[in-house]
């Protein structure tokens, strides 16, 4: 996981911008132009490194708040292989996380200030986390579709003109594949199942496939930012092109499990060979993020909590670790 | 108590007997020991290597980028160090 309109919310330019000649400005251009990466310690626009600040933090952060709506079901899981697959999957969206504040660090924005950032509601996530999972379905939904938006939108993420991100996303997007196959099998397993398991499978679909959609962010002519982002080849493809893409894939694997997807205006378009499918409703996305969804209030005070429970061992490793250098030195 | 961020430490990774070490990203840790600990549960999930090193980032001394041309330009001009700069007669063979 985990991208959603993350070209959103540009900041107002600061002062330094100001400062940069346009002779600069151009051969950083031509540099990307050329596709070649640029590197932590290479010159770059202000606010080039301000865009992805903010778009590596607000991935991050949707990886780490990610593994609450699974960690939900981790005590609850049918079985023991069910219960160590889950448990694999929200320790790799903790490694995710991590790889990313890494990244972003590179910038020259520390962990602390990115995390204090997202404990203040300052920095934004992924609106998915901020729906309940109510059911066990919900983890085959969440992996299958979730995770499968996530694939979409990060595969073009590996040749992201950065090159601590473009290197991050790599290692992400290996491990992404695990975890879309596991919700598809979960998926796959209640479909097989009972008829109230299947019934409980088509729930979590009925649930999931909107905010899912709305993964991808504001449709092209909405999207104020993707331009930018896209010169700078921090964005391949637009979300409306990585939206279409994933209902192209996503409506025949709900085909083969015999659930029917929640849009009465679903249908496939021979002439172009796309589905056309139904509107999206725009204010339920902007009210979430917004911070009105089912979830919101829940998720940052269990990430706030669990920082400041955490404090205790943050101090002591510190002072561990200190103790140990001052034994060494000595 | 002052706030204090855990040092940063770059994790470098080797894959397989006979390949290098390379660089796979960075990790934040208290001390030495716990950074091997993060770095094995961060980077090696999926059996990547079988041997880590770790260092904090401060300790690595870097050239700088604004001077690459300047500073690898001595290497540019000595092209009779590669072997393609002789020219070999024909008839002369195993050189």
């Amino acid at each position: 996981m985990y991208t959603q309109g993350l070209d959103q919310k540009e900041q107002s330019s600061d002062k330094r911008d100001a400062l940069e000649s346009a002779a600069d400005l151009e051969a950083f251009q031509k540099r990307i132009d050329a596709e070649q990466k640029i590197e932590a310690k290479d010159w770059m626009p202000a606010a080039y490194r301000r865009t992805l600040v903010r778009q590596i933090s607000q991935h991050a952060h949707s990886e780490i708040i990610g593994m609450q709506p699974e960690g939900n079901w981790l005590t609850r899981a049918p079985t023991l292989k069910r219960k160590a697959i889950l448990l694999a999957k929200v320790q790799d969206e903790a490694g995710h996380g991590l790889y990313l504040y890494g990244a972003g660090e590179t910038l020259g924005t520390s962990r602390d200030e990115m995390i204090a950032d997202l404990l203040s509601g300052k920095a934004k996530y992924s609106s998915i986390f901020n729906y309940p999972t109510l059911t066990w379905a919900d983890m085959g939904a969440i992996g299958w579709l979730v995770d499968g938006a996530a694939i979409m939108n990060q595969i073009p993420l590996c040749r992201c003109s950065y090159g601590p991100y473009a290197r991050a996303m790599v290692r992400i997007c290996k491990e992404e594949s695990f975890h879309q196959r596991q919700g598809f099998d979960i998926m796959r397993e209640l479909c097989r199942g009972t008829d109230e398991q299947k019934a409980m499978a088509q729930d979590a679909l009925n649930r999931w496939w909107w905010p899912s959609i709305m993964m991808f962010g504001p449709s092209d002519k909405d999207s104020k930012h993707s331009a930018q982002s896209m010169a700078w080849k921090i964005k391949r493809f637009s979300n409306d092109e990585l939206r279409q893409k994933f209902i192209d894939v996503t409506v025949p694997q709900a085909d083969f499990l015999g659930l029917r997807v929640p849009d009465d205006d679903l249908a496939f378009d021979d002439e172009t060979g796309h589905y056309r499918f139904g509107a999206i409703d725009w204010s339920e996305l902007n009210d979430v993020i917004a911070g009105n969804g089912p979830c919101n209030k829940q998720r940052i005070a269990k990430r706030r909590k669990a920082h400041d429970d955490g404090a205790w061992v943050r101090e002591a490793a510190i002072a561990y670790g200190e103790k140990h250098a001052t034994k060494a030195a000595a | 108590m002052t706030h204090k961020e855990w040092p940063l430490y770059e994790v470098f990774i080797r894959s397989k007997a006979g390949l290098s070490h390379r660089h796979a990203g960075s990790i934040h840790a208290a001390d030495d020991q716990m950074a091997l600990d993060a770095a094995r549960d961060t980077y090696t999930r999926r059996s990547e290597g079988i041997s880590l090193w770790v260092v904090r980032s401060s300790e690595i001394v870097a050239s700088d980028p604004a001077e690459t041309s300047a500073f690898f330009e001595p290497a540019e001009d000595k092209i009779y160090r590669h072997p393609t700069f002789y020219e070999i007669p024909d008839g002369v063979e195993n050189l």
